[in-house]
């Protein structure tokens, strides 16, 4: 089953590379992983997404937990959660294709944040599923470049990590 | 500190030379020390009594310090990874932290084995490595490794001081991160021109980690429930491992085990964890463990793990295991070794040894008669240990290894320190030899290495001068550390070497016999060196014995010169093998026994 991880570590030099280490040392799955320092910036949060039976996610979480670096460790789907990802994806927009275009952005809350002769440049927010219907749902050959962000999470209502 | 931003400008190259050399620091007073006086000062505060080592260009600094302090005796190794399995053995032996001190680059890569073999057994080392100047990282230096990424995957946790300032809280760290929780290696890796600044010295008394926060105390309602739950057993076993010697819980395990009168068996680094010789002791289990052992795992209902993970040379297949119902309760230091291989019903994170504590309290209030169940237990128990699984041919005219195991024992009244490399030899040492006291059998169990057995005897032999130090090896095993016959001259370690020499890589050998239909590949020792010169050349003493009514007297006379070091060349059996075994992929109760070929 697929899994949101989150966790707070040290904004320390290699910490990034104990956790993504640790996950190909153990054959862990990571389909996603997105890090930023947080309003304290002695603190990292990083988000993984991951997939694993039951015993591999209690695993996943005790290794984690057992980082030195390692602070806070949050199973999301513990509880409620949300969950939103950042997609920047380049498509063809010549003259008869640019109204269908903006027509698919605007169904999807999209944003078109560029516009070059041919092209678009559409920000899209949402969960991974969402994104992933967006690019369904467009002609393949109209995709010049996409980049997605990973999903970030963060529990609904009371739960909070922090420290 | 160590925050990801550097936090000192960097300095040309031009003026990187300069800064290169240590300033005087002719009153080493507490307020202007260089690091590498810094370094010297923590290792003093913490008490360190023994630093192994092997100088080289980025640590000369601190081997400079070292030349002008007194507070700890550097040893002198001939290779690093005889420095780091040295400073690992005096850990096995004192429960103290061991240090090791090695140079950048090739020095650091050397020491990596002994990392990686302190960190599978868990045992507490700080790893001091050298490094090439800050300004130089990245640039493909001379003897530049990238230490921190290198030792990543086998350490417990490792560190780049960057700044000087930063020297003492980080050597603070690293003795509190190795020597709690679960123990195991730190790695700190310091830059030569670092060694070389000037800061104030101030070693913190205590430190206090946000991220790192292990468990001691075990849950008090998990525990009642072990408790219960042995106590209502009709065939309960306990089985414990490293970390009842780790965790100085023998003590504790050894009342417990006798107030229940249930039976107790240790896997390989389990061993004198609870006394070899006492009768409710059942063996080792495992691959290689007792017949009764194994049994009892297989066919108990309440089974109690302390310190001990299920791994897969001690419980094999864990489907088969599973083939049979029971109720684990597991305790130990580290969540993630709990429900990592087996699933278990009470889990219990904790040291063992206040965990331990604990059960005993419970249990003496408890005031447990044996019951008829217990009894009937026992006494399956006693069938399974009249098969004699350890019995072997000793007629054949060659030196049977088990007998040289078995008069090694007698010889030194079981009370010696016993190191052991890794393959044939090992298990038999690990059978025959009957452990009675926690910290004595000194082996590698979760890495296997190979060339252990010499260095971790010279690092027993610092941690206790007088005591009888036996390395049992092989002819492989001893020529991948033969170098440290150097180290033992200089500094006059009366180490005896027990060499099982039987010509082959004998595990090697005996698993070719069982699964490759006997197709020797490669396992063949020729062209060995005639080990009684060899050692005679070091100015040791060398025997070779040939005769087993040689092997006794041998050894008597060995052990009779205390102050040399004795090499025993032994020439065993050739054909000789393990048992019981159970070969990769079978469960417990599918044992091989010597009586079944």
């Amino acid at each position: 089953m697929r899994h949101i991880v989150s966790l707070l570590m040290e904004n320390e030099a290699g910490a990034l590379s104990r956790v993504a280490g640790l996950f190909s040392a153990r054959g862990y799955n990571i389909e996603s992983l997105t890090v930023a320092a947080t309003e304290d910036p002695t603190l990292s949060r990083m988000t993984i997404v991951t997939s694993g039976s039951d015993e591999v996610i209690e695993q996943i979480i005790k290794q984690l937990n057992k980082l030195v670096d390692v602070v806070k460790v949050l199973d999301l789907n513990d509880g409620k959660f949300i969950e939103r990802e950042l997609m920047l994806i380049k498509v063809k927009a010549t003259s008869t294709h640019r109204e269908e275009m903006k027509r698919m952005c605007d169904i999807f809350r999209g944003r078109i944040i560029d516009v070059a002769d041919g092209s678009f440049t559409i920000e899209l927010t949402g969960s991974g599923t969402k994104l992933d219907a967006f690019i369904e749902s467009l002609d393949k050959t109209a995709i010049l470049e996409t980049v997605r962000t990973g999903a970030s999470g963060i529990g609904r209502g009371d739960r909070i990590l922090k420290i | 500190m160590n925050q990801v931003s550097i936090t000192t400008a960097e300095p040309s190259v031009s003026d990187k030379l300069p800064s290169e050399q240590p300033a005087t620091s002719k009153h080493a007073s507490d307020k202007h020390c260089t690091g590498a006086d810094i370094v010297i000062k923590c290792l003093e505060a913490e008490g360190v009594k023994f630093v192994f080592g092997y100088p080289g260009g980025a640590v000369l600094h601190i081997y400079d310090a070292i030349y002008k302090q007194n507070h700890f005796k550097h040893i002198l190794v001939r290779h690093e990874q005889a420095a780091v399995h040295a400073a690992d053995a005096f850990s096995r032996a004192t429960g103290e932290v061991g240090v090791a001190l090695v140079t950048s680059g090739p020095g650091a890569t050397n020491a990596i084995t002994g990392i990686a073999t302190a960190y599978m057994d868990s045992i507490p080392l700080v790893v001091i490595s050298g490094q090439v100047p800050v300004p130089a990282i990245g640039l493909d230096a001379f003897q530049e490794v990238d230490m921190v990424g290198v030792t990543r995957p086998c350490v417990k946790h490792n560190f780049l001081v960057k700044d000087v300032k930063d020297i003492a809280v980080t050597m603070k760290k690293a003795f509190h991160i190795a020597r709690t929780g679960r123990p195991g290696p730190v790695v700190v890796d310091i830059p030569k021109d670092i060694t070389a600044h000037l800061a104030e010295f101030n070693y913190p008394k205590s430190i206090e980690m946000r991220s790192y926060n292990p468990v001691t105390k075990g849950h008090s309602g998990q525990i009642k429930k072990a408790v219960k739950l042995l106590l209502e057993a009709k065939r309960p076993m306990v089985y414990t491992g490293g970390g009842v010697v780790l965790g100085n819980a023998a003590e504790s395990l050894i009342k417990l085990v006798k107030t229940l009168g249930v039976p107790v068996t240790n896997t390989l680094m389990g061993l004198g964890g609870y006394p070899a010789t006492d009768r409710q002791f059942v063996g080792m289990l495992g691959m290689h463990g007792t017949y009764e052992a194994n049994m009892a795992m297989q066919e108990c209902d309440v089974l109690l793990a302390v310190g001990a993970r299920f791994d897969d040379r001690v419980i094999g297949n864990p489907k088969h295991f599973f083939s049979k119902s029971r109720t684990i309760i597991h305790v130990d230091i580290d969540p993630s070794s709990i429900s990592k291989r087996v699933k278990v019903d009470i889990p219990i994170v904790g040291d063992v040894r206040s965990v331990l504590a604990e059960m005993n309290d419970l249990v003496a209030a408890e005031a447990p008669k044996q019951s008829p169940a217990l009894k009937a237990w026992w006494e399956q128990i006693e069938a399974w240990r009249s098969r004699l699984c350890l019995n072997y041919n000793n007629s054949n005219g060659l030196i049977k290894p088990q007998y040289v195991i078995e008069k090694l024992w007698e010889v030194t009244k079981g009370d010696a320190y016993v190191t052991s490399d890794v393959g044939q030899h090992q298990m038999w040492a690990a059978q025959y030899y009957k452990f009675d006291k926690p910290r004595r059998w000194i082996n590698s169990g979760g890495l296997g290495t190979m060339g252990v057995g010499l260095p971790y005897a010279m690092g027993c032999q610092f941690a206790d001068p007088t005591a009888q130090v036996a390395c049992v090896t092989g002819e492989g095993s001893i020529q991948m550390n033969i170098q440290e016959l150097s180290t033992c001259k200089q500094y006059h370690l009366p180490i005896k070497v027990i060499l099982l020499n039987n010509r082959y890589l004998g595990m090697v050998r005996q698993w070719q016999e069982f699964f490759y239909e006997n197709r020797y590949s490669e396992s063949y020792m020729d062209s060995l060196p005639d080990f009684v010169k060899l050692a005679e050349s070091y100015g040791h003493v060398g025997m070779q014995i040939t005769q087993p009514g040689d092997v006794e007297g041998a050894l008597k006379e060995a052990f009779a010169m205390k102050d040399r070091f004795v090499f025993m060349d032994f020439i065993t059996d050739q054909k000789e093998n393990v048992f019981p075994m159970i070969e990769n992929g079978k469960g417990l109760s599918e044992m091989i026994l010597a009586e079944d070929l």
